[in-house]
This record gives C-alpha cells, structure tokens and sequence, in this order.
C-alpha cells in the first residue's frame, strides 16, 4: 500500500505524468521496432541514425524550428540513404562510424552558432524526460502510430527478409523497398526514443530490451511481446528510481537496461552450460 | 513433359559470360546432379531459373513460361550466404517466416501451417529443431530446416544449391536418400548442385556438368569422360573409374577435393 500511495503522490505532478506518458510511449516502439533491428543485426545503423539525428535536431533550432521536426526530417532521410546502399552498407561499419562521427561534428558546429542554448545540447544528448510538456506528447502520439502503423504493414516480408534474404528474393519479396522502408521506421523511433533518453543513449530503449528478450524467449510473438514490456519496465522503473534518487533518468534507464542484459546473458549461459552437462 | 528447356541462352554475371549459347530440357521426375569447379555457374544458373537473373539472349522456360520470382512450384534451398547473427529465434518462426512470407501486413500462423511445418521438420529428421533457437543449432542442423522449407508446400521442381554443405558424411546420404524418395513419390524434378559425384551416383538420372561457359547435360557415362570434363574444366582432366566409383583428377590429383578446400564452411557439431 505504501509503494502505491507514494506512485500517486509522484503522479500529484504534472511532469511527472507527462513524463510516465512520454517514456511509456517511446518505450513501447522502441521496444518494438527494436527487436527487428536485432532479428536485422543492424543495430549499429540505429546507433548512426541517433547521431545523425543530432546534427538535425540542433540544425533545425538554429532555424528557428522544434528540435524534433530536425531529428525526424534529417534521421529519416538518412535511413533511406542507408536502406537504398541496402546490403552493401551492411557490412560497412567503418563508413557507418565516419558518417556518424561527420554528423555529430555538424551538430557540435550548429550548436556553435546557436550558444545561447547549451542546455538544449544536453537535452538532445541525454534526454529530458522531465521537460516534456502535453504537446510533446500529443506529437510522439502521433509519431507512434504512424511508426507502428508502417511496421505492421510490412512486418512479414521483413521477417521473411531479415531471417532469408536468398529466399525471400526469390519468392518475389521486394528486398531494396523493405530495406528502406524498415530504416525510415527505425529513423522514427530513434526520434522517439531520443526525446526520452536522448540520442546517445537510444540503445538503452532499442537494443537492450529486445536483445534481452531474444535470449530469453525463442517464439517471434513472445519475443516482440516481452521487448516491449521489458522497455516498458525499464523506462518507468527508471522514472521511478530518478525521483527518489534525483539520478538523470537516462542514467537510471540505461543502468536497467544493461543489467537486464547481462542477467539475461549469464542466464543463457548457464542454461547452455548444463544443456551441455546432460547431452 | 518438359519442366526447365534453355534455348540457346546466354547468361552474363557482371561482364563475365557464365553460360554461352546452350541449349537443354530437363523433364519432369528427373533428378539432375549439378555439378563443375567453383564458379562455374550452379549458382547462377538456379538464379535464373528463379527469375532472378536476366538472360542476355534466347531463352529459358520454366513449366512453359519465363521464369518469373515467386513461382509457387518451386522449392529453393539456396547457398546460404547470410551469416545470421547470434539469432534466439526458435526453428519453427524461421521456417514459419516463408510460408507467405511475401504477403504485407502482419504475419499469422494457422494450426494448418504450422503442422505442416512440424510434418515436413519431422520427415527431415529436424522436429527437435522446432522449439530450438538458431543460436544453438549447428551449421547442420540449420541446413536441414532449410531443406525442410523448400519441400513445403509440394513444389514440383526442387533447386537444392549445395545442399551436403556442412552435413557430415552419414546425413549426407540420408539427405540424399530422402530427396530422391520424394522425388519419385511426387514425381518432382530435382536440381542438386554438389561437389562430390560419387555419392550422387545412386541416385541421379543425369548430370548436368558446367565449366567454361559450356554445359554438358546427360548420363553420368556420356558427360563423365576425359574429353568431356577436359573441356569444361579447360585443363587436362583424367576420369579414373575404380570400385565403382569415379574420380576426376587434374595431375593426379582431385578437383573435387580442392574445390572443397575453398569451401570454409561450418562443421557439423550436431548429433545428426
């Protein structure tokens, strides 16, 4: 009864059910759409869209518009550019890590010129649950659906893709067009994602809570299931522990994040080892 | 009836002519052991009978028609290239991820596909593989779910690219044995690309030999011989028969064996 009444005293504020609202939905898609880029092995490329996102979130404030519209147009834009290289990028981490690297700097040389506003740099960098207002949400709202939207509509020639390309090409799956359609999706979480935990930390939302998941359960349904909640968990435990510590909540999401991680890893392991043992 | 018939077709892969003005029918029930050094064209040529890879000039058909992708009476178990990553997806949603994985929308599992994913992993030997996650199968048993996969849905004309990879010697022949029993009960035509031909021998009716942009198709006595093979291979081939099997050796020595040696592919830690 405590642990509830002291939850509605946290609640009382208006920030702070923004912010529950704001991190639950950004958790739920990146937790979604996650395990694809998992199932994919093209976690890195989210890690770039982030940063790359950076360039455009503090480009478009030096124009005078919302940081987000920057994040969305330039992230997306950039994940058609990596979807149309399509398998040959893949294998490409290094000019994948020199893009990201050249993005950043853009950022860093945007914010030169705007240096009124440091802690907006702060802000895209780690996150800033606690200042998202209701029109933020209405704004990831919307975001979510469309992300969701797309990604259901073409979930299974994606699985069939990821998992075989070689057959799904033959089977008449449209390889290029699923390849770019799948990194506009990620480009949308990312700027989900980005509001909540901020670009440097989107792998604490996208990639821990599905990779947790893929090494706890093996079904397609239970795994897509379980990422999500597990992102879900981690994102308002997170919220939760920041109140009463006054640690970042980045810090506290992305400490959940891989601790869920490595626990399940050591479980997997001793599954694996004792699997071994009766063989 | 005539199930694949090439009609003076040329096939160019990237400038490099991988097939060169021939002409052949494979008809319906044969099973046809592909075979020739590496980069001879298997693949290529299984690519095309896809729909996959454009003829430069004359014609391939395909059941009387141009190839085209997504052809439902073909069943394909291609080389397989992607290294999937450290995948926790069990065997059934990786099987499950072909039965109309080219549909939009959400994927939906019915109990009749799914039993006849559990039907097909058993006659391959796979049905443990159901619930077992690729990240714990070895390059073996992966192999067998995809053979399972391309016998779903009763194709009529099976391309196998390499199927033997990775499977030790005794699954080799088991794999062999199963294909041609349900070649003969379904009356399927079968591709086989492989680099041994003594272990096909049993079982193929023809074999289809490539090299050097040329194709030789016919019994294993009219294609396996010193001239034959010493044109496509364009180097002096000896073809020695000794205890009823065949060698094809290049100075002395084996080419069937070097090729392997290019292969790197995975062992088989499996129990098969």
């Amino acid at each position: 009864m405590a642990a509830i009444t002291t939850i509605t005293a946290m609640l009382d504020y208006d920030f702070m059910q923004n912010a529950f609202a704001a991190a639950g939905i950004a958790a739920v898609v990146s937790g979604l759409v996650g395990y694809f880029l998992v199932l994919r092995g093209q976690t890195f490329a989210g890690h770039a869209l982030g940063h790359i996102g950076f360039a455009g979130a503090t480009g478009a404030v030096l124009l005078g518009v919302a940081p987000i519209w920057g994040l969305v147009g330039l992230t997306v834009a950039a994940g058609v550019a990596m979807g149309a290289l399509g398998e040959r990028i893949s294998g490409r981490d290094v000019a994948i890590g020199v893009v990201l690297a050249l993005a950043l700097g853009f950022g860093l040389l945007f914010l030169h010129y705007y240096t009124a506003f440091a802690t907006q740099a702060t802000a895209l960098l780690f996150g800033n649950v606690l200042a998202v207002d209701r029109s933020t949400i209405a704004t990831l709202l919307g975001l979510a659906v469309v992300t969701l939207g797309g990604l259901a509509a073409i979930m299974r020639p994606l699985i069939f893709a990821s998992l075989q390309p070689e057959l799904a090409e033959a089977k008449g799956v449209p390889l290029n067009f699923i390849s770019i359609a799948f990194l506009v999706i990620v480009a949308l979480a990312v700027s989900e994602s980005a509001q909540i935990v901020g670009i440097l930390l989107v792998f604490a939302l996208m990639v821990g809570p599905p990779a947790t998941a893929q090494r706890l359960v093996t079904g397609l349904w239970g795994g897509l299931a379980l990422s999500a909640v597990l992102a879900l968990a981690e994102a308002w435990l997170g919220l939760v522990i920041a109140y009463y510590t006054d640690w970042p909540v980045s810090f506290c999401i992305a400490t959940l994040s891989a601790l869920g991680y490595f626990l399940a890893s050591g479980a997997d392991l001793t599954f694996a080892t004792h699997r071994t043992d009766i063989s | 009836m005539t199930v694949i018939e090439l009609d003076r077709a040329t096939i160019k892969l990237g400038g490099r002519v991988i097939l060169n003005d021939t002409s052949l029918t494979i008809g319906q029930g044969e099973f046809i052991g592909v075979l020739g050094p590496n980069g001879a064209g298997k693949t290529t040529l299984m690519r095309a009978i896809l729909g996959l890879v454009p003829v430069s000039s004359g014609a391939i058909r395909v059941f009387d028609k141009s190839p085209r992708r997504g052809n439902r009476q073909i069943g394909y178990l291609p080389q397989v290239r992607t290294v999937l990553p450290d995948l926790g997806i069990r065997g059934l949603d990786f099987v499950a991820s072909s039965v109309h994985g080219e549909r939009w929308g959400v994927p939906s599992l019915t109990h009749a596909d799914r039993a006849m994913i559990e039907a097909m992993l058993g006659a391959v030997g796979a049905g443990e593989l159901s619930r077992r996650p690729l990240s714990k199968m070895s390059g073996g048993e992966r192999q067998r779910l995809l053979l399972a996969q391309a016998l779903l849905g009763e194709p009529r004309l099976l391309l196998l690219d390499e199927p033997l990879i990775s499977l030790d010697y005794h699954y080799q022949e088991a794999v062999i044995e199963l294909v041609r029993r349900l070649a003969r009960e379904r009356n399927m035509t079968v591709l086989f690309s492989a680099h041994e031909l003594n272990q096909l021998i049993g079982a193929l009716d023809r074999v289809l030999y490539l090299g050097n942009g040329r194709a030789a198709l016919g019994t294993i006595d009219e294609v396996v011989t010193t001239p034959v093979l010493s044109e496509l291979y364009g180097t002096d081939i000896n073809v020695v028969r000794a205890d009823g099997q065949i060698f094809v050796l290049s100075r002395g020595r084996s080419v069937e064996h070097s090729d392997h040696a290019h292969g790197g592919h995975h062992h088989d830690h499996g129990h098969a």
